[in-house]
């Protein structure tokens, strides 16, 4: 029995989960249309390989990576590429990004399917995942070749596999799992060979018994029931309990010899390797506020509003979230594609999601601080936040939040912490970038004022050297 | 077209030279605090402040001679940490030099642009290209939005421009509701 270890705080929302396990995974119809954003990833956007009026195969690439954090884009289904522009993503800003218009044509015709040697050289199939458009699948799609990389310092030891899936609503994991137990197995087996770690590790919070059985099956990794606690599918918090190592901020897990993959994740890794097909669907939950919740298997760039309709919308909706109750956005609309962040979409009512209460002012009962898992000060993080006083607030570990919304959901004062928090780190961001072209127009500016005081010299010199001229004439 | 690129990639390797050189000469000259001032002041160079330039208007606030809120490019944001780095109390942005507009840059109407040069000699930061008698153009990437080109323009050509928001510069609002 592997010894568990625990996590600062952490709180116990209601599950909301039965309701999208009852069906199997689903296979929707083709939508009319895909929209398929060129920029799904942490990195650089992929740059566009295809023109409007052009056919492509179904796992033709269409969007190449650029520069080394990157990573590629896929035709999802054969088709014709109607237009690439500006369309709505998912994104809470609610502005369009670059994207590739595809009109399915039914045939399903695929690209030469090449499954690649599990044995081969490991910076070659580090490549072909980057090709594959393989991401973290768990939402943060941080372009996995990378972190499959532990570089020649560093040694991983355990590869820890995360099937927690902490946040209510959110199954497409726990489905996954129950039904696709070998893919990720194999695809783990490939991570473990990339890595060189000596275990492989896979968390599941213990409420999802149907899957940690599958996986049980599936064999080739230790499968450990977690404790179902809100968010022990954090990879820090998930890290902390499965091994008792606490990753410092600012410090990655693989330093520590420790690496988290999600699930999902290693399915496609299994996927982009042993039968050479690149990522070009993903699983989603439908829930929420529609007749039948279920798990989907959608291509990327299928628009949410087509999901919606398969589990049958109900009237009184008002809004979706993308992600879970607790970290998840609200949609700008429905109208947008399934990205490969996209892990859930809950469809929102007045009953389900009533209307946030009035905030009042903090009481300092310091609730939050109890429940922040990553152990902060939420109440003056919220201070300073408020107050705009940014660098204090960078004092007090404001970039080691994880905006799990824990501190949020205790507050007795309804106080919306995580967007003071989200609001903060946007500030600070945008003020990095600020001082880059500040630094850059001083630089301009200093180098101005020196070729002006020189031009003044020069022409003064040279009216001495007239005048004496003059004079010596 | 030319020459201008290749006085911009001429301009581009001089700097290299000059950012050695600059940070030497100032190093010897410059005051330590009036260093770590400028470093927060926004360089806009649009002399708001008061002073004909960001440095001028660090060495006043170091030498005592302004306060810490007459720079509306740098908002409160810069308040605070001239605040924070001068050990006094924060104090809202002082009116009289202007309120804080949205990031814009200048943009050359080039067919009434009679190349005049004269918002070429304007720019603090040489962020105008062009030579005498041709169109001038905006290199929008180098442009501070000090707005200092608009005035000498004699055939008013040149507006200002907001910087469009896009996903990559797009930031969080704080919450709506306020606590009471
Ligand atoms: S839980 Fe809310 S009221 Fe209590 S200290 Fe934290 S922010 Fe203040
Ligand atoms: S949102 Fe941030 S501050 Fe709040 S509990 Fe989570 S980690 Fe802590
Ligand atoms: S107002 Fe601010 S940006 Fe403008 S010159 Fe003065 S210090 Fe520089
Ligand atoms: S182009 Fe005009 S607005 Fe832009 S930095 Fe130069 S003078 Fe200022």
């Amino acid at each position: 029995m592997r010894q568990l270890y625990h996590f600062n705080g952490g709180v116990h929302p209601p599950q909301h989960k039965d309701q999208s396990t009852i069906d199997p995974i689903r296979i929707p119809p083709l939508p009319e249309k895909l929209i398929i954003p060129l920029h799904q990833h942490i990195g650089s956007s992929a740059k566009a390989l295809v023109q409007p009026g052009e056919r492509v195969l179904k796992g033709q690439m269409i969007g190449q990576p650029e520069g080394h954090v990157s990573s590629a884009i896929h035709a999802p289904t054969s088709g014709k590429i109607l237009s690439v522009g500006m369309e709505p993503v998912p994104h809470p800003s609610g502005l369009d990004a670059l994207c590739v218009i595809l009109e399915p044509d039914g045939l399903e015709e695929w690209i030469e399917r090449v499954p690649l040697d599990p044995e081969m050289d490991p910076g070659t199939m580090r490549t072909k995942l980057k090709d594959a458009g393989v991401v973290g699948l768990g939402g943060a799609v941080f372009p996995s070749f990378i972190k499959l990389n532990p570089g020649s310092k560093n040694k991983v030891r355990t590869l820890i596999l995360n099937g927690a899936e902490c946040e209510p609503y959110i199954t497409c994991d726990d489905l996954l799992m129950r039904e696709r137990a070998f893919e990720i197995a194999e695809g783990a087996k490939l991570m473990q060979r990339l890595l060189g770690a000596e275990e492989v590790v896979l968390g599941i919070e213990d409420n999802k018994p149907l899957a940690i059985e599958a996986m049980k099956s599936a064999g080739g990794m230790e499968v450990v029931a977690v404790p179902t606690v809100y968010p022990g599918g954090g990879a820090k918090q998930l890290i902390k309990v499965l091994t008792g190592v606490e990753v410092p901020a600012g410090e990655r897990s693989t330093d520590l010899g420790v690496q988290c993959f999600n699930v999902a994740t290693a399915a496609s890794v299994y996927r982009a390797i042993r039968l050479g097909e690149p990522v070009l669907s993903r699983i989603v939950t439908i829930t929420g506020n529609v007749a039948q919740p279920g798990n989907y298997e959608a291509l990327i760039g299928t628009p949410v509003d087509h999901l919606i309709r398969q589990a049958g919308a109900l009237p009184g909706s008002s809004g979706a979230i993308m992600g879970g109750p607790m970290m998840g956005i609200d949609l700008p609309s429905t109208h947008v594609p399934v990205v490969k962040a996209m892990n859930c979409v809950i469809v929102k009512s007045e009953a389900l999601f009533p209307k946030a209460l009035d905030p009042m002012p903090c009481i300092r009962c310091a609730r939050c601080a109890e429940s922040c898992p990553a152990e902060l000060q939420p109440q003056e993080l919220y201070w300073f936040a408020k107050a705009k006083n940014f660098g204090k607030a960078q004092e007090y570990a404001l970039f080691d939040c994880i905006e799990c919304g824990c501190c949020s959901y205790v507050c007795p004062s309804h106080i919306p912490l995580v967007q003071y928090y989200r609001y903060a780190k946007s500030e600070i961001w945008a003020q990095e970038r600020e001082k880059k072209a500040s630094d850059l127009a001083r630089l301009r500016h200093e180098f101005r004022v020196e070729r002006m005081e020189r031009d003044k010299r020069e022409k003064a010199e040279r009216l001495a050297q007239k005048s004496a001229q003059a004079k010596e004439l | 077209m030319l020459d201008a690129i290749i006085v911009m990639s001429g301009l581009a390797l001089f700097l290299g030279g000059v950012l050695g050189y600059a940070s030497i000469r100032f190093h010897v000259q410059g005051n330590a605090l009036v260093e770590k001032i400028d470093a927060i002041l926004p360089q806009t160079q649009c002399a708001q402040c008061g002073f004909p330039g960001c440095r001028p208007y660090a060495e006043a606030i170091a030498e005592g001679r302004a306060d810490i809120n007459q720079c509306p490019p740098g908002g409160e944001a810069n308040i605070h940490k001239l605040a924070d780095l001068l050990g006094v109390e924060f104090k809202p942005l002082n009116a009289e030099h202007g309120e804080p507009k949205p990031k814009s840059v200048a943009y050359i109407d080039e067919n009434t642009c009679i190349g005049c040069t004269l918002c070429l000699q304007a720019c603090p930061v040489d962020a105008i290209s062009g030579a005498p008698k041709q169109m001038h153009t905006i290199i929008a990437q180098e442009c501070t939005g000090c707005e200092l080109c608009i005035p000498p323009c004699p055939v008013d050509c040149i507006v200002m421009v907001p910087v469009e928001s896009s996903i990559a510069n797009w930031k969080w609002k704080p919450p709506m509701k306020e606590v009471a």
